[in-house]
């Protein structure tokens, strides 16, 4: 009797077994099809509201200088020029240090508490809010730039493409170092014991064997950093100096796209001015998409084959 | 002539070492000063009263970032609300389908929207929500952190998942257990270590996040708990009060920093323990 009054239920529960595994798989589903639908909107929904602009400049948008809310005329050249420099600059600055830390995590001391230590320090180094780059930027590093300009004779700003670089470059310094020290760690033993075989010091095992062969993933590395770098926001925005003018040397305040956007995005008033502002932002998403696409794709390639 | 030459080569190779080395810790050198210049700075302005007071007006001392810390932490669970669920299930899908068209599609859209400059969310959030809502508010700030925690916890959960042997999987399967209950009862709990872990990298990633705040959030000199008001984030006072021209407000500033950096140094530690502690093990 007993089984017999239990078997309903039973019965029952499968269904709402089944049920409930439909429910399970269908949910897995959406949320991962809700993202990639996510990733479309913002697209769209800056491409939407960016139009007004896009119809109004065109491709003068890319080449004018002029940036006046007064009379409406938006043309975004100083900003790219802007970008485009503190980004690179901040590279070249970052490099010869993520490719020592790089070496020296990756060839040199593979193990122990020296580079444990290095490790830790430059993870720790990411995980810095950027505002605070900025706040000890505009306080340490902007004074120190304004004595070098003193020195120099050039008229003291102090805040300019210098300091922006500067901050930048400690900031992207983790990302660049964090892809090329594990290219490095990977490049096979039997070539590095090779090189030694003919004589060759560990100098120029690193130079001539394993920087060649760790190439790719070092590039793919320093283009996540110019990634991080070109889409920096805050520390940049504190220590650029948000001029609307074409810089001249590096020493000249200036503007970034992130931080044009940053600096004028709530006083933005006109209709073409905030969409100006959106179709920046537009570009922005899109260089950084690309960039990131071609690190991945070189990261990808390169761990095919390791 | 030859032994000359012998000798060079050596000699260049212990420069290298040297400059290696050098520059190596020339790197660590910015991190220290941060630190230590945020600590000297700082730990003057933390008191008890700078944690529970509010803002005071500019040349009155005193006064605290107790709104700040309120409204950093209504940012952090209105971001995580959604992110979370969204994320963790996401990284189930991903982990679970590895080939496929879906999982190819959201796998790209997960990298492009971690390499999406902070301000260009900032932007999304201020035309869905601030428009709409006419007003700043804390939510429209929730949501743009939100979306930036997404693609860490849908990475961490997908490579965690992954490392969990399918030899688990097929033996619950085994034994009867549906699918579902495979996944959310076996599946889940074994990976649960780094999926925190996950979970505590993207929280102490948007904590600190300013960007997407400085038009949704905005910043507000009140206390408030409404979702749908301006609230204040320990990194807008940053910002506000460090580009400020009043050396009061630097000191706030400062303090603040020191407790933000503490902050988001304590869950990244937090996380690594976690990670450690938990490590997916079979």
């Amino acid at each position: 009797m007993a089984n017999l009054f239990s078997s309903k239920p039973k019965v029952l529960s499968r269904t709402r077994g089944l049920w409930a595994e439909a429910a399970f798989q269908k949910t897995l589903s959406i949320s991962a099809l809700a993202i990639l639908v996510l990733l479309t909107a913002i697209f769209l929904s800056l491409l939407i509201h960016s139009s007004p602009s896009l119809k109004a400049f065109g491709l003068t948008f890319f080449f004018s200088q002029t940036w006046d809310p007064v009379s409406s005329r938006f043309g975004a050249l100083v900003f790219f020029v802007g970008t485009l420099l503190t980004s690179f600059l901040a590279l070249l600055i970052c490099l010869p240090f993520s490719l020592a830390i790089s070496i020296f995590i990756g060839e040199y001391f593979r193990e122990g508490i020296l580079s444990s230590i290095l490790k830790q320090v430059t993870e720790l180094l990411a995980g810095i809010p950027s505002v605070i780059y900025g706040f000890w930027g505009l306080f340490v590093l902007v004074p120190i730039v304004r004595d070098l300009e003193i020195k120099l004779g050039i008229l003291p700003h102090g805040v300019g493409i210098l300091a922006a670089s500067l901050i930048l470059s400690v900031m992207v310094i983790p990302y660049a170092a964090s892809i090329s020290r594990e290219v490095i760690a990977l490049v096979p033993s039997d070539i590095k014991e090779a090189g030694y075989s003919l004589g060759a010091t560990r100098q120029e095992v690193v130079t001539k064997i394993i920087l060649p062969y760790a190439g790719s993933g070092i590039m793919a590395g320093t283009l996540l950093a110019l990634g991080r770098a070109l889409g920096e926001t805050m520390a940049v925005t504190m220590v650029i100096g948000n001029s609307n003018i074409l810089p001249h040397s590096i020493f000249s305040p200036g503007n970034t796209m992130a931080s044009v956007i940053a600096n004028e995005f709530t006083e933005a008033t006109g209709r073409l001015y905030l969409s100006s502002l959106i179709e920046i932002g537009l570009l922005l998403f899109l260089v950084a998409l690309t960039i990131n696409f071609i690190g991945r794709y070189i990261i990808k390639k390169v761990s095919i084959r390791a | 002539m030859n032994r000359e030459k012998t000798r060079m080569r050596v000699i260049k190779d212990w420069v290298f070492v040297a400059v290696v080395v050098t520059l190596s810790f020339l790197a660590i050198v910015p991190l220290v000063l941060i630190l230590s210049y945020i600590v000297k700075n700082g730990l003057s302005s933390l008191t008890w009263e700078f944690l529970v007071e509010l803002p005071r007006p500019v040349g009155e001392k005193g006064g605290g970032v107790a709104n700040a810390i309120v409204g950093s932490f209504l940012l952090v669970i209105i971001a995580s609300l959604p992110a979370i669920p969204l994320g963790v299930s996401a990284g189930i899908y991903l982990s679970e389908r590895e080939g496929g068209r879906l999982s190819f599609l959201t796998r790209l859209a997960v990298e492009v929207l971690h390499g999406t400059p902070s301000i260009v969310i900032g932007i999304i959030a201020y035309l869905w929500l601030v428009i709409r809502m006419g007003r700043f508010s804390a939510l429209s700030g929730g949501i743009a952190l939100g979306i930036m925690m997404l693609p860490v916890i849908v990475r961490t959960t997908e490579e965690t998942l992954k490392l969990i042997p399918d030899s688990l999987k097929e033996a619950s399967l085994a034994l009867g257990v549906p699918y579902h209950r495979t996944i959310l009862k076996v599946i889940l709990p074994a990976g649960l270590g780094g999926i925190m872990t996950g979970v505590l990298i993207s929280v102490a990633r948007i904590a600190g996040e300013t960007a997407p705040l400085l038009f949704t959030a905005f910043g507000n000199p009140f206390m408030t708990w409404n979702i749908i008001k301006p609230v204040n984030a320990l990194p807008l006072v940053i910002y506000n009060y460090a580009t400020s021209p009043y050396p009061e407000w630097h000191a706030i500033a400062w303090g603040a920093s020191c407790v933000l950096v503490g902050l988001v140094l304590a869950l990244n530690l937090t996380a690594r323990i976690i990670a450690r502690r938990w490590e997916v093990k079979f």
